[in-house]
């Protein structure tokens, strides 16, 4: 055999992980790992930029698909998730919040990240209608495409979706695995779900105390400090600040339009 | 072929890079390797090199992505990184004995009878030869480059390319025969 022909012969295959981890490390393809969850195990995926999907599925192979359909492209399983992730990611599902933990929202539009963003930042144990987050975002009339977008929150738990409800006092749709996990969530954090949907029923959407002449959401956690002997209800943001009471600013239930 | 991707990369960067990946992924790895003599390294550089290819595509105006010579491109930024490996090898020697330093893996004597044994006669005698003989010769003939994309690569002129390609198989050949005749 001659030199050159042998020098070729020098040339091998790449390692299997090589282009695995070259489309991870550009985030051309995502993994993904099984994490514990209120709701049970959870598939967790993740690129270099951040968590990308949270789900519940019945199999890896059934949550492979729906990841490739629903993103275009692979996740890929890995044994070991990488620190920054690693170190953030229980807490984000167990405290539903993302807290330190990035999250990759880069394939959404501007309207979805704008809503999946104020989301994040509903306390636990309490929550606010969609036409709240429509408000909150500068967009007052756009509650349906709030439903529409948290509907399509590609990490739920770790963006409370859980915490939108309607003002009727019914709690509305949950894209992970139906409206009784959003129940179930709701009640982990303490959340009397049907002492707040019975309000809601009655036609109340905002208490306010007589001592502070300050209004907040029912489960707002000021609201929730109110004596009874002190404690108004209003049917209407109107309605309370004809009474003269102004908007609590932590839950901020009147927005400047 | 290559063409045929760079174009598609102009168009859709993430939907083609996943091909110029699999498509280069094997002559990378066994450049880096046949340069470096370590599995290991080899694939931590063909790692980098893709990545930074990425991040560098990312900032080109499709225009330009459509003029590179994409084997050649690529084997600019980890040529490089091959090079920086070897010269951080010089600057910490590891694991000597007595304050003498280990002699600098794949440029002498003592280096090529050592791995020798593991990777194969020839593989070793490759890390024997000079830097830029060895480069050369890897690139156009384990890798299989054109001597235009060698030069794109390494900074150098065609002409030197050629010659540092013809000397360093003059080299192997006799090193080979020699170790033959023993």
């Amino acid at each position: 055999m001659n030199l050159q022909s042998e020098l070729e012969s020098l040339r091998v295959d790449a390692p299997d992980g090589l282009i695995t981890a070259v489309l991870a490390e550009t985030g051309l393809v995502d993994r993904y790992a099984v994490r514990p969850s209120p709701l049970g195990d959870v598939f967790v995926s993740f690129n270099s930029r951040g968590v990308t999907a949270v789900d519940l599925a019945e199999s890896a192979e059934a949550f492979e698909r729906r990841f490739q359909t629903i993103y275009g492209r692979p996740v890929v399983p890995v044994d070991e998730i990488p620190p920054p992730v690693a170190r953030h990611v229980d807490t984000a599902i167990r405290e539903g919040r993302p807290g330190r933990l990035a999250v990759d929202l880069s394939g959404l539009t501007d309207f979805q990240q704008a809503v999946l963003r104020r989301t994040a930042m509903i306390p636990r144990g309490e929550v606010r209608p969609y036409g709240w987050i429509a408000k909150e975002i500068g967009k007052p009339g756009a509650v349906r495409a709030v439903g529409t977008a948290l509907a399509q929150n590609p990490v739920p738990m770790i963006i409370p979706c859980h915490r939108v409800v309607r003002s009727d006092g019914t709690l509305g749709k949950y894209s992970l695995g139906g409206a009784e996990n959003k129940r179930v969530l709701l009640e982990i954090e303490g959340l009397d779900v049907d002492g707040f949907a019975r309000l809601a029923v009655s036609g109340v959407r905002f208490v306010g105390s007589e001592t502070t002449r300050i209004f907040c959401h029912p489960t707002c956690r000021n609201a929730r400090r109110i004596t009874d002997a002190n404690r108004v209800e209003f049917g209407s943001e109107a309605a309370a600040q004809e009474a003269g009471y102004r908007a609590c600013r932590v839950c901020r239930p009147s927005v400047a339009a | 072929m290559t063409t045929d991707l760079t174009s598609r990369l102009a168009e859709d960067l993430d939907g083609a890079f996943p091909d110029l990946v699999r498509e280069l992924s094997s002559g990378l790895y066994s450049g880096a390797l046949r340069m470096l003599g370590d599995h290991h390294e080899a694939e931590e550089v063909a790692q980098d090199a893709f990545v930074r290819a990425y991040r560098a595509l990312q900032g080109y105006p499709a225009q330009r992505i459509r003029e590179l010579r994409l084997r050649g491109w690529v084997w600019t930024i980890a040529a490089n990184l091959c090079r920086n490996r070897i010269r951080s090898r010089a600057r910490r020697p590891t694991g000597s004995f007595d304050g003498i330093d280990p002699p600098e893996r794949g440029d002498g004597p003592e280096a090529i009878a050592i791995s020798t044994e593991s990777v194969g006669q020839l593989a070793a005698q490759l890390l024997g030869l000079p830097w830029e003989m060895r480069t050369a010769v890897v690139l156009k003939h384990v890798v299989g480059l054109s001597y235009d994309e060698i030069s794109d690569a390494l900074d150098r002129p065609p002409g030197t390319v050629r010659s540092d390609v013809s000397r360093g198989l003059a080299r192997l050949r006799s090193a080979l025969h020699r170790e033959e005749e023993r």
